[in-house]
């Protein structure tokens, strides 16, 4: 709220002109104090009205009144931010820095907190004025062409569907979008200003958890959004009743896919370079992020011995993975690869197991065989690690896990009460749609047996969770790997002397994509079994920490330190 | 880039309906159900342009679900079906139709009835002639319903008849069930196709009011018109109605030939054999020894006394008569390679000898004729059949020794 008196003639009574500036309406003078979107909560009574030259009016008769798509982005925002707080996230986060993150790209896109706000041109599109001249806009994009430019994450079919019958209604009567600037914000070409999509609100709330390092990995936070602990789909059913949405907004807010990791990644690095941040807070080996303690967690949750952590901890020291320069986030350095620290540590285990196992379907078993033995003359401390017994308890609970989640992805729900309608004319169409489903739901749902309450999982750190009290041996913390080790020269050595890389050559990553092609056939299924494993808990593709692996064994391996690796492209069957 | 295992509404969809297949294949109805819950939110987008879209898919796997579900009430099932009808015009009659055909699976007769007729009147632009078959098939399944009505009254009429009742309302609606019935029927049988019960149906209330000509005229259509689809029972529906009107002989061969010639195994067959077997005309006979031959190499009828017993009859006749034998010659060419062991195994002599005496008899006749009375058949039976003193035995045994020079003939 712009509340100063104004210069000229004391009185407080404001409007915005088209540049976006204040001027007094008594006396019109103009100030340089530009329109600033600051507030989280949207209020409507805010007495601020534009200049309507030009600038189309929305209709007010639904009670709805002008709002711009960044203001609708902010309010996901501050939603997502408030249920971060709940998981236990700092408040800091909310209340500093990404608040400080958006305003930067709001200022940086031009969109507020400039001279010239973007929203000014609004006016040039306004494909739905009813008073503008037909003859004298040369360039009207039609609906069709806004909806097949912007990426579209539903069905595009059903869209065009929509808007060629919405096209088909005479011009004057059709309202494009419930925001000022849904249509300008699909229509202009963003590439060099970033425009903001809905996953990207993931990546701005993961580069916030970044900057203050806060115990969360990008797997761990879409792996809450899907669960429901952080608003995301259907977010848009929070924005205030005067928020009206329909049109062009829905394919700016509803989304209909679950975000993928590497979108989420890529964006935030793009960010991070547009909003000219500085080097990130160092992630040294303190932090939660650092590959030792990463490792650590994982190896818990992968009921792996403690006493790997060892042997992750210096593969992770080998290859220089662990120190503050590489780990540490700096945006727009395009020279270091960026760090995933998830899949690196998930893929550090990997190559861990595969220095103690070899894991080509063949000599992780004998190992366990001749663990085994040794295990019936160890009588004094733990027991001694067995791969078979490993696989065995972890493959039961891996399936029975990985079977409840297929079955849940296929029951999701993706639409809300809140519903959605292109255009006025679909709204009773719609409403008429909703009403059956909702019968229907009730209807098969009495016949479903059991009621089964949507429950969300609570939330937690931890997937999967072995306790050594439990006396069925079903927990691996504790064993120990000398079953499976010599002793040369007074040191612990693995006694698998042999290596397998999974490529024997890198992909160059702007050509396809990947530095490596996985393929489940072309490798052993004990390896296959392991990536499936930390896929799993991620929720990754096995072929993403796959690369990552290829990556860790070529500067494992780079100056051959490890004696005599035999070199086995891995092709097997 | 193309994330390919992105998990987007429909993937998230195609899985859940694919639960729901597996459940269904596997009848947990529970189960589902449960997954059509979360299914059903396709419907609001469904614009697809795929063979079965969602509203198609939900309709058929509901009613799948609902008809075989413990819980589920019939009531409940018709609101679920009145809901169905609302979701696509273009499926519209389809809805109407078979949710018309569970009502009569339930004996819901009048229900059914009363959906068809709202179904009937229903009007809807050019879907109305997009979906003139099923509006068709409506129609002609009203007709049948008022068929049924009628055949109700009917009986309704001839019990008070018998009681002395005159029942004028009775027979008011009855006539009245007929002309509702016999319009619609009549309209149906025109169009190519198998209408079986809906021809039958006809027929009886044509025949019922005399028209008889008018019934022989649509069976004629039903079983001459090229381009209806083969149909042995239109013959068969023919010759029942000829030989019900004492029709000539030349008629109800001709209606059977044909019969002979699409079904050579069909069970009229028989009669068939038996009508031309008495005839004076030798093609008759020659046609009548063929067809009961025919008869023979189908497997259903290896055990059946009767069929056996005409063949025995005519080769018999023809073996006494020592003229004509060439035509069990032609006839036993093409069999000679297989029907000694298809139907005169040692094996089998034994059998019919302990189940069926008659079936032996029949069969050991034929045999000792086609195989002459050195064949495994013959001599296993008859001397069985003479051990146990059974006269026909005997004399059969005495025939086929007569007559082996006949088996020469006929092998030679």
């Amino acid at each position: 709220d712009f509340n100063e008196r104004c210069a000229q003639c004391s009185e407080v009574n404001w409007g915005l002109t088209d540049g976006g500036r204040f001027y007094c309406r008594s006396c019109h003078n103009v100030t340089e104090r530009t329109r600033e979107v600051v507030n989280a909560d949207f209020v409507s009574n805010v007495r601020i009205q534009t200049i309507s030259k030009g600038l189309r009016k929305q209709e007010k008769t639904d009670g709805g009144c002008e709002w711009y798509v960044c203001e609708g982005f902010q309010l996901v925002l501050k939603k997502q931010a408030e249920a971060l707080e709940a998981l236990g996230v700092h408040p800091q986060m909310k209340d500093e820095i990404l608040c400080n993150f958006w305003r930067r790209y709001l200022q940086k896109s031009k969109q507020a907190y400039c001279n010239r706000p973007a929203g000014e041109t609004v006016k040039a599109f306004s494909v739905c004025d009813s008073s503008t001249d037909v003859d004298s806009e040369p360039e009207r994009p039609s609906l069709l062409h806004l909806l097949s430019l912007s990426e579209s994450e539903g069905d595009l079919q059903t869209d065009c569907s929509f808007a060629s019958s919405t096209s088909k209604v005479s011009e004057s009567t059709s309202v494009c979008s419930g925001s000022v600037d849904g249509t300008w914000y699909l229509m202009k070409n963003q590439k060099d200003k970033l425009r903001m999509t809905m996953p990207m609100t993931l990546s701005f709330c993961y580069m916030a958890l970044l900057w203050l390092r806060e115990p969360m990995t990008l797997s761990d936070l879409l792996r809450f959004v899907v669960e429901g602990h952080i608003p995301y789909l259907n977010v848009f059913q929070h924005f205030p009743e005067k928020m009206k949405l329909y049109g062009l907004d829905l394919k700016i807010f509803c989304v209909e896919s679950w975000p993928v990791y590497e979108e989420v990644y890529s964006k935030m690095l793009e960010l991070a370079a547009f909003l000219d941040l500085p080097r990130f807070p160092d992630i040294t080996d303190s932090c939660f992020l650092h590959p030792d303690m990463l490792c650590m967690k994982y190896l818990m949750e992968a009921n792996l011995p403690d006493e790997l952590h060892n042997w992750t901890c210096r593969v992770v020291k080998k290859i220089c993975i662990g120190e503050v320069d590489f780990l540490t986030l700096v945006p727009g350095n395009k020279s270091t690869r960026n760090v995933k620290y998830d899949v690196l540590a998930a893929a550090v285990i990997v190559v861990v197991l595969k220095l103690l196992f070899l894991l080509d379907d063949h000599y992780e078993w004998l190992l366990s065989d001749f663990a085994e033995e040794r295990n019936k003359n160890n009588k004094e401390g733990g027991p001694y690690f067995e791969f078979k017994k490993w696989y065995k308890v972890i493959k039961c609970s891996l399936d029975v896990e990985q079977k409840k989640l297929d079955e849940e992805r296929a029951k999701y729900l993706w639409r809300c009460e809140k519903p959605l309608f292109y255009s006025a004319q679909k709204k009773s169409k719609v409403l008429k749609r909703r009403q059956m489903v909702v019968n229907l739901q009730n209807q098969f749902g009495k016949l479903s047996g059991s009621v089964r309450p949507a429950e969300k999982p609570n939330p937690s750190s931890f997937q999967l969770r072995w306790s050594e009290e439990n006396t069925d041996g079903s927990c691996f913390h504790g064993h120990s790997l000398k079953g499976i080790l010599q002793e040369k020269c007074g040191l612990l050595t693995a006694m698998n002397p042999d290596y397998w890389l999974c490529t024997v050559k890198l992909c160059t990553e702007k050509l396809c994509g990947h530095l490596a092609h996985y393929r489940e056939v072309d490798f052993p299924q004990s390896y296959h079994f392991v990536l499936r494993l930390f896929s799993f808990l991620l929720r990754v593709e096995p072929s993403y920490i796959h690369d990552e692996v290829c990556v860790i064994e070529h500067k494992l391996f780079n100056k051959k330190l490890y004696k005599k690796p035999k070199y086995n492209t891995g092709l097997r069957k | 880039s193309s994330h390919e295992h992105k998990l987007n509404f429909k993937k998230s969809k195609e899985a859940c309906l694919s639960y729901i297949q597996d459940a269904v294949l596997q009848k947990q109805w529970k189960r589902a159900a449960e997954f059509l819950t979360f299914y059903i939110e396709s419907l609001e987008k469904d614009f697809s342009t795929e063979y079965m879209g969602p509203s198609e898919i939900i309709w058929r796997i509901g009613t799948e679900i609902l008809c075989h579900h413990s819980h589920s009430s019939m009531k409940e099932f018709n609101s679920f079906i009145e809901q169905m009808k609302t979701l696509g015009v273009k499926r519209y009659l389809k809805v109407c139709l078979e949710h018309a055909f569970h009502l009569l699976c339930n004996g819901l007769i009048d229900e059914a009835y009363h959906n068809l007729s709202l179904a009937e009147s229903w009007r809807f632009g050019e879907q109305t002639a997009i979906q003139d078959k099923e509006m068709k098939l409506i129609q002609a399944y009203r007709g049948l319903l008022d068929y049924y009505s009628w055949s109700k009254q009917k009986t309704i009429l001839l019990e008070h008849d018998q009681d002395g009742f005159e029942d004028l309302s009775v027979e008011q609606e009855m006539h009245s069930c007929f002309r509702k019935a016999a319009v619609n029927l009549k309209e149906v049988i025109k169009i190519p196709g198998v209408w079986d019960l809906f021809v039958k149906c006809y027929v009886d209330l044509l025949e019922f009011y005399g028209d008889h000509n008018e019934a022989r005229q649509v069976l004629n259509e039903y079983a001459y018109n090229s381009k209806f689809p083969a149909n042995p029972n239109a013959h068969v529906y023919l010759y029942q109605f000829l030989k019900r009107h004492g029709e000539s002989k030349k008629s109800l061969i001709s209606a059977l030939k044909i019969l002979h010639d699409i079904v050579p195994s069909h069970e009229l067959m028989i009669d068939f054999n038996t009508m031309l077997q008495k005839s004076k005309k030798r093609k008759r006979r020659r046609l009548g020894l063929e067809v009961i031959f025919a008869v023979l190499d189908y497997a259903g009828w290896k055990e059946n006394v009767k069929a056996w017993s005409c063949l025995a009859r005519q080769v018999k006749q023809i073996v006494i008569s020592e003229k004509h034998l060439d035509w069990i010659k032609q006839e036993w060419n093409s069999r000679k390679d297989w029907w000694p062991a298809f139907h005169f195994s040692r094996y089998l002599a034994k059998t019919n000898w302990q189940e069926n005496e008659s079936l032996s008899y029949e069969k050991a006749l034929v045999a000792g004729i086609l195989l002459g009375k050195d064949c495994k058949y013959f001599k296993y039976v008859s001397h069985q059949g003479c051990k146990a003193q059974v006269k026909r035995f005997r004399i059969l045994k005495k025939f086929v020794n007569k007559h082996n020079p006949a088996y020469l003939r006929i092998s030679g």
